[in-house]
Protein backbone atom coordinates (compact mmCIF):
# COMPACT_ATOMS: atom_id res chain seq x y z
CA UNK A 1 0.00 0.00 0.00
CA UNK A 2 2.99 2.25 1.29
CA UNK A 3 5.15 1.38 -2.06
CA UNK A 4 2.04 2.36 -4.71
CA UNK A 5 0.86 5.30 -3.00
CA UNK A 6 3.69 7.84 -4.49
CA UNK A 7 3.31 6.47 -8.04
CA UNK A 8 -0.49 6.83 -7.77
CA UNK A 9 -0.18 10.24 -6.37
CA UNK A 10 2.32 11.27 -9.31
CA UNK A 11 -0.22 9.99 -11.62
CA UNK A 12 -3.01 11.78 -10.26
CA UNK A 13 -1.22 15.00 -9.99
CA UNK A 14 -0.22 14.36 -13.81
CA UNK A 15 -3.64 14.23 -14.77
CA UNK A 16 -5.16 16.90 -12.35
CA UNK A 17 -2.16 19.67 -13.96
CA UNK A 18 -3.16 18.44 -17.39
CA UNK A 19 -7.13 19.68 -16.53
CA UNK A 20 -5.82 22.79 -15.11
CA UNK A 21 -3.62 23.77 -18.41
CA UNK A 22 -6.60 22.47 -20.69
CA UNK A 23 -9.11 24.95 -19.05
CA UNK A 24 -6.98 28.05 -19.75
CA UNK A 25 -7.35 27.86 -23.61
CA UNK A 26 -11.06 26.30 -23.28
CA UNK A 27 -12.42 29.35 -21.52
CA UNK A 28 -10.00 32.27 -22.52
CA UNK A 29 -12.79 33.54 -25.09
CA UNK A 30 -15.34 33.34 -22.44
CA UNK A 31 -12.93 34.81 -19.87
CA UNK A 32 -11.85 37.68 -22.62
CA UNK A 33 -15.86 38.97 -23.44
CA UNK A 34 -16.40 39.13 -19.70
CA UNK A 35 -13.26 41.05 -19.06
CA UNK A 36 -13.99 43.47 -21.99
CA UNK A 37 -17.46 43.94 -20.70
CA UNK A 38 -16.36 45.23 -17.16
CA UNK A 39 -14.12 47.53 -18.97
CA UNK A 40 -10.88 46.46 -19.44
CA UNK A 41 -8.70 46.64 -22.97
CA UNK A 42 -8.51 43.12 -24.67
CA UNK A 43 -6.12 42.16 -27.50
CA UNK A 44 -7.83 42.30 -29.74
CA UNK A 45 -10.77 43.72 -29.16
CA UNK A 46 -14.23 42.63 -30.18
CA UNK A 47 -15.78 39.05 -29.80
CA UNK A 48 -15.77 39.24 -33.25
CA UNK A 49 -12.32 39.29 -33.94
CA UNK A 50 -11.57 36.64 -31.42
CA UNK A 51 -13.90 34.00 -32.78
CA UNK A 52 -11.13 32.38 -35.06
CA UNK A 53 -7.60 33.29 -32.97
CA UNK A 54 -6.59 30.29 -31.57
CA UNK A 55 -7.00 29.65 -28.29
CA UNK A 56 -3.03 29.32 -27.41
CA UNK A 57 -2.41 32.51 -29.20
CA UNK A 58 -5.19 34.45 -27.03
CA UNK A 59 -3.77 33.39 -23.74
CA UNK A 60 -0.46 34.52 -25.04
CA UNK A 61 -1.78 37.93 -25.66
CA UNK A 62 -3.96 38.03 -22.70
CA UNK A 63 -1.90 36.55 -19.88
CA UNK A 64 -3.62 38.72 -17.13
CA UNK A 65 -6.86 36.64 -17.89
CA UNK A 66 -5.73 33.20 -17.42
CA UNK A 67 -6.84 33.62 -13.44
CA UNK A 68 -10.60 34.26 -14.83
CA UNK A 69 -10.64 31.33 -17.33
CA UNK A 70 -10.59 29.40 -13.72
CA UNK A 71 -13.75 30.82 -12.21
CA UNK A 72 -16.15 31.28 -14.62
CA UNK A 73 -19.74 30.55 -14.02
CA UNK A 74 -20.46 28.80 -16.87
CA UNK A 75 -17.37 27.35 -18.31
CA UNK A 76 -16.59 25.42 -21.15
CA UNK A 77 -14.68 23.21 -18.94
CA UNK A 78 -14.73 24.02 -15.55
CA UNK A 79 -11.63 23.48 -13.51
CA UNK A 80 -11.04 20.34 -11.14
CA UNK A 81 -11.70 22.86 -7.91
CA UNK A 82 -15.20 24.19 -8.75
CA UNK A 83 -15.97 20.51 -9.81
CA UNK A 84 -15.01 19.43 -6.35
CA UNK A 85 -16.86 22.37 -4.60
CA UNK A 86 -19.96 21.62 -6.73
CA UNK A 87 -19.77 18.24 -5.66
CA UNK A 88 -19.24 19.60 -2.02
CA UNK A 89 -22.14 21.53 -2.05
CA UNK A 90 -24.67 19.09 -3.73
CA UNK A 91 -23.90 16.07 -1.74
CA UNK A 92 -21.94 17.11 1.79
CA UNK A 93 -23.98 20.91 1.93
CA UNK A 94 -27.56 20.06 0.96
CA UNK A 95 -30.27 17.82 3.20
CA UNK A 96 -30.70 14.73 0.90
CA UNK A 97 -34.09 14.97 0.56
CA UNK A 98 -33.13 18.49 -1.29
CA UNK A 99 -34.28 17.76 -5.17
CA UNK A 100 -30.40 19.84 -5.57
CA UNK A 101 -28.95 17.00 -3.51
CA UNK A 102 -26.71 14.87 -6.01
CA UNK A 103 -27.44 11.98 -2.98
CA UNK A 104 -30.78 12.13 -3.76
CA UNK A 105 -30.38 11.93 -7.57
CA UNK A 106 -27.47 9.46 -7.05
CA UNK A 107 -29.90 6.92 -4.79
CA UNK A 108 -32.84 6.86 -7.38
CA UNK A 109 -30.27 5.82 -10.43
CA UNK A 110 -28.39 3.55 -7.61
CA UNK A 111 -31.88 2.01 -6.66
CA UNK A 112 -32.64 1.37 -10.33
CA UNK A 113 -29.16 -0.02 -10.96
CA UNK A 114 -29.33 -2.25 -8.03
CA UNK A 115 -32.49 -4.05 -9.17
CA UNK A 116 -31.38 -3.75 -13.04
CA UNK A 117 -28.39 -5.62 -12.04
CA UNK A 118 -30.26 -8.02 -9.82
CA UNK A 119 -32.48 -8.95 -13.35
CA UNK A 120 -29.57 -9.09 -15.39
CA UNK A 121 -27.28 -11.28 -13.36
CA UNK A 122 -30.00 -13.92 -12.96
CA UNK A 123 -30.95 -13.56 -16.18
CA UNK A 124 -27.73 -13.68 -17.76
CA UNK A 125 -26.95 -17.14 -15.63
CA UNK A 126 -29.75 -18.65 -16.23
CA UNK A 127 -29.34 -18.27 -20.15
CA UNK A 128 -25.72 -19.34 -19.70
CA UNK A 129 -26.88 -22.53 -18.13
CA UNK A 130 -29.23 -23.52 -21.01
CA UNK A 131 -26.33 -23.10 -22.89
CA UNK A 132 -24.41 -25.27 -21.40
CA UNK A 133 -26.87 -27.96 -21.03
CA UNK A 134 -29.04 -27.88 -24.07
CA UNK A 135 -27.43 -27.75 -27.58
CA UNK A 136 -30.21 -26.17 -29.08
CA UNK A 137 -30.00 -23.14 -27.03
CA UNK A 138 -25.84 -23.18 -27.42
CA UNK A 139 -27.09 -22.95 -31.13
CA UNK A 140 -30.18 -20.25 -30.74
CA UNK A 141 -29.54 -18.18 -27.79
CA UNK A 142 -25.81 -16.74 -28.13
CA UNK A 143 -26.16 -15.20 -31.46
CA UNK A 144 -28.88 -13.51 -30.04
CA UNK A 145 -27.33 -12.29 -26.84
CA UNK A 146 -24.62 -10.70 -29.33
CA UNK A 147 -26.98 -9.48 -31.55
CA UNK A 148 -28.51 -7.48 -28.40
CA UNK A 149 -25.77 -5.48 -27.61
CA UNK A 150 -25.16 -4.71 -30.96
CA UNK A 151 -27.56 -2.10 -31.05
CA UNK A 152 -27.24 1.06 -29.47
CA UNK A 153 -28.81 1.48 -25.92
CA UNK A 154 -29.56 4.96 -26.57
CA UNK A 155 -31.59 4.02 -29.91
CA UNK A 156 -33.48 1.20 -28.08
CA UNK A 157 -33.94 3.13 -24.52
CA UNK A 158 -36.82 5.57 -25.54
CA UNK A 159 -38.83 2.00 -26.76
CA UNK A 160 -38.38 0.36 -24.29
CA UNK A 161 -39.56 3.53 -21.82
CA UNK A 162 -42.72 3.79 -24.52
CA UNK A 163 -43.79 0.06 -24.71
CA UNK A 164 -43.37 -0.61 -21.16
CA UNK A 165 -45.80 2.57 -20.53
CA UNK A 166 -48.17 1.79 -22.76
CA UNK A 167 -48.99 -1.57 -20.65
CA UNK A 168 -48.60 0.38 -17.41
CA UNK A 169 -45.11 -0.17 -15.87
CA UNK A 170 -43.45 2.59 -15.00
CA UNK A 171 -41.08 4.35 -12.66
CA UNK A 172 -38.31 1.94 -11.27
CA UNK A 173 -38.97 -1.09 -12.95
CA UNK A 174 -38.48 0.76 -16.65
CA UNK A 175 -35.18 1.81 -15.91
CA UNK A 176 -33.74 -1.32 -14.31
CA UNK A 177 -34.70 -3.45 -17.46
CA UNK A 178 -32.49 -0.84 -19.32
CA UNK A 179 -29.91 -1.75 -16.97
CA UNK A 180 -30.51 -5.46 -17.42
CA UNK A 181 -30.07 -5.24 -20.82
CA UNK A 182 -26.93 -4.17 -20.83
CA UNK A 183 -25.21 -6.11 -17.97
CA UNK A 184 -27.19 -9.72 -18.71
CA UNK A 185 -24.54 -9.61 -21.43
CA UNK A 186 -21.34 -10.18 -19.44
CA UNK A 187 -22.57 -12.38 -16.86
CA UNK A 188 -23.94 -14.78 -20.53
CA UNK A 189 -20.66 -14.75 -21.34
CA UNK A 190 -18.43 -14.90 -18.40
CA UNK A 191 -21.01 -17.78 -17.15
CA UNK A 192 -20.76 -20.03 -20.07
CA UNK A 193 -17.46 -19.66 -20.09
CA UNK A 194 -17.32 -20.64 -15.90
CA UNK A 195 -19.43 -23.45 -15.99
CA UNK A 196 -17.51 -25.10 -19.49
CA UNK A 197 -14.45 -24.72 -17.34
CA UNK A 198 -14.04 -27.73 -15.84
CA UNK A 199 -11.53 -30.03 -17.41
CA UNK A 200 -12.64 -33.51 -19.56
CA UNK A 201 -10.89 -35.28 -16.47
CA UNK A 202 -12.76 -33.88 -13.56
CA UNK A 203 -15.84 -34.86 -15.88
CA UNK A 204 -14.58 -38.29 -16.10
CA UNK A 205 -14.14 -38.66 -12.98
CA UNK A 206 -18.14 -37.68 -12.01
CA UNK A 207 -18.38 -40.09 -14.47
CA UNK A 208 -16.89 -42.72 -12.89
CA UNK A 209 -19.25 -41.85 -9.42
CA UNK A 210 -22.08 -42.30 -11.05
CA UNK A 211 -22.98 -38.74 -10.48
CA UNK A 212 -26.57 -37.10 -12.11
CA UNK A 213 -26.51 -33.96 -13.88
CA UNK A 214 -27.37 -31.91 -10.98
CA UNK A 215 -24.58 -32.74 -8.95
CA UNK A 216 -22.14 -32.14 -11.61
CA UNK A 217 -23.29 -28.40 -11.64
CA UNK A 218 -23.55 -28.10 -7.98
CA UNK A 219 -20.45 -29.96 -6.92
CA UNK A 220 -18.43 -28.85 -10.13
CA UNK A 221 -19.68 -26.63 -12.73
CA UNK A 222 -20.91 -23.89 -10.13
CA UNK A 223 -18.16 -23.75 -8.09
CA UNK A 224 -15.31 -23.82 -10.68
CA UNK A 225 -17.67 -20.99 -12.53
CA UNK A 226 -16.61 -18.51 -9.73
CA UNK A 227 -13.92 -16.54 -10.93
CA UNK A 228 -15.35 -16.20 -13.80
CA UNK A 229 -18.94 -14.69 -12.56
CA UNK A 230 -17.12 -12.55 -10.35
CA UNK A 231 -14.93 -10.70 -13.24
CA UNK A 232 -18.53 -10.58 -15.32
CA UNK A 233 -20.39 -8.82 -12.27
CA UNK A 234 -17.43 -6.24 -12.20
CA UNK A 235 -18.67 -5.60 -15.86
CA UNK A 236 -22.05 -6.11 -15.18
CA UNK A 237 -22.50 -3.69 -12.43
CA UNK A 238 -21.04 -1.10 -14.29
CA UNK A 239 -23.15 -1.48 -17.51
CA UNK A 240 -25.94 -1.50 -14.91
CA UNK A 241 -25.43 2.01 -14.37
CA UNK A 242 -25.01 3.25 -17.58
CA UNK A 243 -28.08 1.53 -18.28
CA UNK A 244 -29.84 3.78 -15.81
CA UNK A 245 -28.36 6.61 -16.61
CA UNK A 246 -29.37 6.48 -20.08
CA UNK A 247 -32.67 5.28 -19.20
CA UNK A 248 -33.07 8.36 -17.68
CA UNK A 249 -32.19 10.68 -20.49
CA UNK A 250 -34.81 10.38 -23.27
CA UNK A 251 -37.92 9.88 -21.11
CA UNK A 252 -37.27 13.83 -19.86
CA UNK A 253 -37.45 12.50 -15.79
CA UNK A 254 -36.81 14.80 -13.42
CA UNK A 255 -35.26 12.68 -11.18
CA UNK A 256 -31.41 10.80 -11.10
CA UNK A 257 -28.04 11.22 -11.92
CA UNK A 258 -29.31 11.28 -16.27
CA UNK A 259 -31.54 13.80 -15.20
CA UNK A 260 -29.08 16.28 -13.52
CA UNK A 261 -26.81 15.52 -16.67
CA UNK A 262 -30.28 16.41 -19.13
CA UNK A 263 -30.91 19.35 -17.33
CA UNK A 264 -27.36 20.69 -16.87
CA UNK A 265 -26.87 20.61 -20.18
CA UNK A 266 -30.32 22.42 -21.45
CA UNK A 267 -29.25 25.73 -18.84
CA UNK A 268 -25.88 24.99 -19.77
CA UNK A 269 -24.77 24.26 -16.32
CA UNK A 270 -21.56 22.40 -16.83
CA UNK A 271 -20.30 22.31 -13.52
CA UNK A 272 -23.35 20.62 -12.83
CA UNK A 273 -22.99 18.22 -15.72
CA UNK A 274 -19.21 17.48 -14.62
CA UNK A 275 -20.38 16.82 -11.20
CA UNK A 276 -22.67 14.73 -12.35
CA UNK A 277 -20.50 12.47 -14.01
CA UNK A 278 -17.80 12.54 -11.34
CA UNK A 279 -20.67 11.88 -8.96
CA UNK A 280 -21.77 8.40 -11.30
CA UNK A 281 -18.19 7.50 -11.76
CA UNK A 282 -17.44 7.63 -7.81
CA UNK A 283 -20.49 5.53 -7.64
CA UNK A 284 -19.37 2.72 -10.39
CA UNK A 285 -15.93 2.65 -8.45
CA UNK A 286 -17.27 2.07 -5.92
CA UNK A 287 -20.28 -0.26 -6.70
CA UNK A 288 -17.11 -2.57 -8.72
CA UNK A 289 -14.74 -2.29 -5.49
CA UNK A 290 -17.79 -3.95 -3.74
CA UNK A 291 -18.37 -6.81 -5.96
CA UNK A 292 -13.85 -7.05 -5.89
CA UNK A 293 -14.43 -7.54 -2.25
CA UNK A 294 -17.15 -9.86 -2.57
CA UNK A 295 -14.76 -11.52 -4.86
CA UNK A 296 -11.67 -11.60 -2.36
CA UNK A 297 -13.71 -13.01 0.31
CA UNK A 298 -15.62 -15.82 -1.51
CA UNK A 299 -12.79 -17.16 -3.27
CA UNK A 300 -10.87 -16.80 -0.54
CA UNK A 301 -13.20 -19.11 1.82
CA UNK A 302 -13.34 -21.65 -1.34
CA UNK A 303 -9.69 -21.62 -0.66
CA UNK A 304 -8.97 -20.42 -4.32
CA UNK A 305 -7.35 -17.35 -4.27
CA UNK B 1 -13.28 -67.66 -17.13
CA UNK B 2 -13.37 -69.03 -13.52
CA UNK B 3 -15.73 -67.62 -10.63
CA UNK B 4 -12.84 -66.11 -9.55
CA UNK B 5 -12.33 -63.50 -12.94
CA UNK B 6 -12.91 -60.17 -11.80
CA UNK B 7 -12.45 -58.33 -15.46
CA UNK B 8 -12.42 -60.19 -18.91
CA UNK B 9 -12.59 -59.07 -22.74
CA UNK B 10 -12.59 -61.25 -25.11
CA UNK B 11 -11.61 -60.14 -28.61
CA UNK B 12 -12.19 -56.64 -27.49
CA UNK B 13 -11.60 -53.94 -30.51
CA UNK B 14 -11.68 -49.86 -30.61
CA UNK B 15 -11.92 -47.92 -33.57
CA UNK B 16 -11.64 -44.08 -32.96
CA UNK B 17 -13.41 -42.57 -36.11
CA UNK B 18 -10.93 -39.75 -36.97
CA UNK B 19 -10.46 -36.91 -39.42
CA UNK B 20 -7.76 -38.51 -40.89
CA UNK B 21 -9.74 -42.03 -41.35
CA UNK B 22 -10.35 -44.91 -38.70
CA UNK B 23 -7.75 -45.23 -35.86
CA UNK B 24 -7.15 -48.88 -34.51
CA UNK B 25 -6.84 -47.94 -30.44
CA UNK B 26 -7.77 -51.67 -29.33
CA UNK B 27 -7.29 -55.21 -31.60
CA UNK B 28 -7.91 -58.66 -30.85
CA UNK B 29 -7.57 -57.98 -27.00
CA UNK B 30 -8.27 -61.17 -24.83
CA UNK B 31 -7.71 -60.89 -21.07
CA UNK B 32 -8.92 -62.28 -18.19
CA UNK B 33 -7.87 -60.62 -14.58
CA UNK B 34 -8.80 -62.55 -11.62
CA UNK B 35 -9.59 -60.98 -7.89
CA UNK B 36 -6.87 -59.50 -5.85
CA UNK B 37 -4.65 -59.48 -9.02
CA UNK B 38 -1.98 -56.42 -9.38
CA UNK B 39 -2.12 -56.09 -13.57
CA UNK B 40 0.21 -53.25 -15.32
CA UNK B 41 0.00 -52.36 -18.55
CA UNK B 42 2.91 -51.20 -20.09
CA UNK B 43 3.89 -50.27 -23.44
CA UNK B 44 4.79 -47.12 -25.61
CA UNK B 45 2.56 -44.05 -26.65
CA UNK B 46 -0.36 -45.19 -28.90
CA UNK B 47 -0.62 -48.90 -27.66
CA UNK B 48 -4.27 -48.62 -26.16
CA UNK B 49 -3.32 -49.01 -22.51
CA UNK B 50 -4.79 -45.83 -21.59
CA UNK B 51 -7.93 -46.69 -23.80
CA UNK B 52 -8.16 -50.20 -22.66
CA UNK B 53 -8.18 -48.92 -19.17
CA UNK B 54 -10.95 -46.37 -20.16
CA UNK B 55 -13.23 -48.88 -21.73
CA UNK B 56 -12.89 -51.19 -18.74
CA UNK B 57 -14.29 -47.87 -16.62
CA UNK B 58 -16.67 -47.26 -19.02
CA UNK B 59 -15.21 -43.97 -20.22
CA UNK B 60 -14.79 -45.20 -23.97
CA UNK B 61 -17.32 -47.90 -25.82
CA UNK B 62 -15.75 -50.78 -27.64
CA UNK B 63 -16.01 -51.31 -31.47
CA UNK B 64 -15.99 -55.01 -31.07
CA UNK B 65 -16.10 -57.90 -28.64
CA UNK B 66 -17.08 -58.30 -25.08
CA UNK B 67 -16.08 -57.21 -22.00
CA UNK B 68 -17.35 -57.67 -18.61
CA UNK B 69 -16.63 -56.57 -15.41
CA UNK B 70 -17.43 -58.53 -12.22
CA UNK B 71 -19.76 -60.71 -15.13
CA UNK B 72 -21.71 -57.48 -16.22
CA UNK B 73 -21.08 -55.01 -18.88
CA UNK B 74 -18.94 -51.73 -17.82
CA UNK B 75 -21.65 -49.48 -17.84
CA UNK B 76 -23.40 -51.93 -15.41
CA UNK B 77 -20.28 -51.96 -13.46
CA UNK B 78 -20.05 -48.25 -13.49
CA UNK B 79 -23.42 -47.62 -12.58
CA UNK B 80 -22.79 -49.99 -9.06
CA UNK B 81 -20.19 -47.84 -8.80
CA UNK B 82 -17.43 -51.33 -8.92
CA UNK B 83 -14.54 -49.28 -9.25
CA UNK B 84 -12.19 -46.50 -7.94
CA UNK B 85 -10.07 -44.69 -10.86
CA UNK B 86 -7.19 -42.61 -10.13
CA UNK B 87 -6.30 -40.22 -13.23
CA UNK B 88 -2.39 -39.19 -13.89
CA UNK B 89 -3.06 -35.29 -12.74
CA UNK B 90 -4.58 -35.84 -9.17
CA UNK B 91 -7.38 -33.29 -10.03
CA UNK B 92 -8.52 -32.63 -6.36
CA UNK B 93 -10.82 -29.35 -6.51
CA UNK B 94 -9.04 -26.39 -5.20
CA UNK B 95 -11.88 -25.00 -3.54
CA UNK B 96 -12.56 -28.30 -1.40
CA UNK B 97 -10.08 -29.28 1.25
CA UNK B 98 -8.29 -32.97 1.19
CA UNK B 99 -10.95 -33.99 2.84
CA UNK B 100 -13.87 -32.40 1.42
CA UNK B 101 -12.00 -34.00 -1.88
CA UNK B 102 -12.11 -37.14 -0.32
CA UNK B 103 -15.81 -36.89 0.58
CA UNK B 104 -16.94 -35.54 -2.67
CA UNK B 105 -17.59 -39.45 -3.73
CA UNK B 106 -19.10 -40.41 -0.48
CA UNK B 107 -21.41 -37.34 -1.04
CA UNK B 108 -22.75 -37.89 -4.71
CA UNK B 109 -23.04 -41.88 -3.48
CA UNK B 110 -25.15 -40.83 -0.59
CA UNK B 111 -23.43 -42.04 2.57
CA UNK B 112 -24.43 -40.54 6.14
CA UNK B 113 -22.66 -37.74 7.33
CA UNK B 114 -20.87 -39.61 10.18
CA UNK B 115 -20.04 -42.50 7.80
CA UNK B 116 -18.48 -40.00 5.29
CA UNK B 117 -16.63 -38.56 8.08
CA UNK B 118 -15.03 -42.08 9.40
CA UNK B 119 -14.27 -43.13 5.98
CA UNK B 120 -12.48 -40.11 5.45
CA UNK B 121 -10.40 -40.61 8.34
CA UNK B 122 -9.40 -44.24 7.90
CA UNK B 123 -8.61 -43.63 3.81
CA UNK B 124 -6.82 -40.80 5.38
CA UNK B 125 -4.72 -42.49 7.63
CA UNK B 126 -4.28 -45.18 4.61
CA UNK B 127 -2.39 -42.88 2.76
CA UNK B 128 -0.55 -41.20 5.96
CA UNK B 129 -2.36 -38.16 5.15
CA UNK B 130 -4.44 -37.62 8.48
CA UNK B 131 -2.88 -34.43 9.50
CA UNK B 132 -3.81 -32.43 6.49
CA UNK B 133 -7.54 -33.26 6.16
CA UNK B 134 -8.56 -29.60 6.81
CA UNK B 135 -5.73 -28.30 4.19
CA UNK B 136 -6.29 -27.00 1.00
CA UNK B 137 -4.32 -28.84 -2.20
CA UNK B 138 -2.08 -26.12 -3.01
CA UNK B 139 -0.69 -26.40 0.25
CA UNK B 140 0.13 -29.66 -0.37
CA UNK B 141 2.94 -31.26 -3.18
CA UNK B 142 2.43 -33.00 -5.64
CA UNK B 143 3.40 -36.72 -4.12
CA UNK B 144 0.72 -35.54 -1.81
CA UNK B 145 -2.00 -34.47 -3.91
CA UNK B 146 -1.78 -37.70 -5.84
CA UNK B 147 -1.92 -39.54 -2.68
CA UNK B 148 -4.97 -37.73 -1.52
CA UNK B 149 -6.44 -38.69 -4.86
CA UNK B 150 -6.02 -42.53 -4.53
CA UNK B 151 -7.38 -41.91 -0.99
CA UNK B 152 -10.62 -40.72 -2.68
CA UNK B 153 -11.12 -43.70 -4.80
CA UNK B 154 -10.55 -45.59 -2.00
CA UNK B 155 -12.93 -44.10 0.32
CA UNK B 156 -15.64 -45.75 -0.90
CA UNK B 157 -16.06 -49.91 -1.20
CA UNK B 158 -14.88 -50.57 -4.91
CA UNK B 159 -12.84 -53.75 -5.42
CA UNK B 160 -11.20 -52.84 -8.04
CA UNK B 161 -8.49 -49.52 -8.23
CA UNK B 162 -7.75 -48.92 -12.20
CA UNK B 163 -5.15 -46.52 -12.09
CA UNK B 164 -4.00 -44.44 -15.09
CA UNK B 165 -0.14 -43.57 -14.89
CA UNK B 166 -1.21 -42.42 -11.12
CA UNK B 167 2.77 -41.49 -10.84
CA UNK B 168 3.63 -40.69 -14.10
CA UNK B 169 4.42 -36.59 -13.38
CA UNK B 170 6.24 -37.36 -9.93
CA UNK B 171 10.03 -37.75 -9.25
CA UNK B 172 12.08 -41.02 -9.12
CA UNK B 173 11.88 -40.62 -5.19
CA UNK B 174 8.72 -39.65 -4.66
CA UNK B 175 7.46 -42.32 -7.00
CA UNK B 176 9.66 -45.07 -5.11
CA UNK B 177 7.99 -44.28 -2.05
CA UNK B 178 4.63 -44.47 -3.47
CA UNK B 179 5.31 -47.70 -5.33
CA UNK B 180 5.92 -48.89 -1.86
CA UNK B 181 3.10 -47.67 -0.39
CA UNK B 182 0.63 -48.45 -3.02
CA UNK B 183 1.68 -52.38 -2.43
CA UNK B 184 1.25 -52.03 1.18
CA UNK B 185 -1.87 -50.76 0.55
CA UNK B 186 -3.17 -53.76 -1.98
CA UNK B 187 -1.97 -56.30 0.14
CA UNK B 188 -3.78 -54.86 3.06
CA UNK B 189 -6.94 -54.02 1.28
CA UNK B 190 -7.07 -56.78 -1.42
CA UNK B 191 -8.11 -55.10 -4.14
CA UNK B 192 -8.25 -55.85 -7.83
CA UNK B 193 -5.70 -53.02 -9.41
CA UNK B 194 -5.26 -51.88 -13.07
CA UNK B 195 -2.58 -50.21 -13.42
CA UNK B 196 -1.26 -48.32 -16.38
CA UNK B 197 2.71 -47.42 -16.57
CA UNK B 198 5.47 -46.26 -18.76
CA UNK B 199 8.23 -47.80 -16.48
CA UNK B 200 9.67 -51.04 -16.50
CA UNK B 201 10.77 -50.87 -13.19
CA UNK B 202 7.40 -50.09 -12.03
CA UNK B 203 5.33 -52.46 -13.89
CA UNK B 204 7.64 -55.56 -12.30
CA UNK B 205 8.00 -53.99 -8.94
CA UNK B 206 4.39 -53.76 -8.47
CA UNK B 207 2.85 -56.56 -10.48
CA UNK B 208 1.44 -60.29 -10.21
CA UNK B 209 1.16 -59.94 -13.93
CA UNK B 210 2.66 -57.75 -16.72
CA UNK B 211 0.82 -57.09 -20.13
CA UNK B 212 3.01 -55.74 -22.45
CA UNK B 213 1.15 -53.97 -24.90
CA UNK B 214 2.01 -52.46 -28.62
CA UNK B 215 0.99 -50.22 -31.34
CA UNK B 216 -0.52 -49.86 -34.53
CA UNK B 217 -2.86 -51.46 -33.93
CA UNK B 218 -2.91 -51.40 -30.47
CA UNK B 219 -2.58 -54.69 -28.90
CA UNK B 220 -1.38 -57.15 -26.51
CA UNK B 221 2.09 -58.77 -27.64
CA UNK B 222 3.36 -60.79 -24.29
CA UNK B 223 1.63 -61.30 -21.02
CA UNK B 224 3.89 -62.15 -18.03
CA UNK B 225 3.05 -63.67 -14.70
CA UNK B 226 5.22 -62.40 -12.04
CA UNK B 227 6.83 -65.23 -10.12
CA UNK B 228 8.26 -62.59 -7.12
CA UNK B 229 6.93 -63.09 -4.09
CA UNK B 230 4.04 -61.03 -2.46
CA UNK B 231 6.41 -59.47 0.01
CA UNK B 232 9.17 -56.74 -1.91
CA UNK B 233 11.05 -54.89 -0.50
CA UNK B 234 12.50 -52.11 -2.46
CA UNK B 235 15.68 -54.03 -3.31
CA UNK B 236 13.95 -56.66 -4.92
CA UNK B 237 14.91 -54.62 -7.94
CA UNK B 238 18.78 -55.82 -8.01
CA UNK B 239 17.73 -59.72 -7.64
CA UNK B 240 18.18 -61.44 -10.64
CA UNK B 241 14.30 -62.55 -10.90
CA UNK B 242 13.54 -58.95 -11.29
CA UNK B 243 16.01 -58.36 -13.76
CA UNK B 244 15.26 -61.59 -15.58
CA UNK B 245 11.13 -60.45 -15.84
CA UNK B 246 12.32 -56.96 -16.57
CA UNK B 247 14.26 -58.58 -19.53
CA UNK B 248 11.50 -60.48 -21.03
CA UNK B 249 9.11 -56.86 -20.78
CA UNK B 250 11.49 -55.05 -22.42
CA UNK B 251 12.36 -57.43 -25.07
CA UNK B 252 8.36 -57.75 -25.38
CA UNK B 253 7.88 -54.20 -25.67
CA UNK B 254 11.06 -54.34 -28.57
CA UNK B 255 9.11 -57.14 -30.44
CA UNK B 256 6.07 -55.61 -30.57
CA UNK B 257 7.69 -52.02 -32.51
CA UNK B 258 8.77 -54.89 -35.35
CA UNK B 259 11.81 -53.92 -37.15
CA UNK B 260 11.45 -49.90 -37.08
Amino acid sequence: MRRSFFPVIVVISGLMAMWYIAVVPMNIKMALTDAERSGVVVNPSGAKERRDRSSIVLVAQNTFAIKATFALERPRLPAPHQVAIELWNSTINKKITSKRSLVFHGWITLSATLLGFAIGTGLGILLAIGIVYSRAMDMSVMPWAIASQTIPILAIAPMIIVVLNSVGVQGLLPKAIISAYLSFFPVVVGMVKGLRSPEQMQLDLLKTYNANSPQGFWKLRLPSSMPYLFASLKIGIAASLVGAIVGELPTGAVRGLGARLLSGSYYGQTIQIWSALLGAALLAATLVALIGLAQRITLKRMGMS
Amino acid sequence: MTNNTVISAKDLSLTFETNDGPVQALTNINLDISKGEFVSFIGPSGCGKTTFLRVMADLEKPTGGQITINGVSPEEARNARAYGYVFQAAGLYPWRTIGGNIRLPLEIMGYSKSDQAKRVQDVLKLVELSDFEKKFPWQLSGGMQQRASIARALAFDADILLMDEPFGALDEIVRDHLNEQLLDLWQRTNKTIGFVTHSIPEAVYLSTKIVVMSPRPGRISDVIESPLPAERPLDIRDSPEFIEIAQRVREGLRAGHGPE
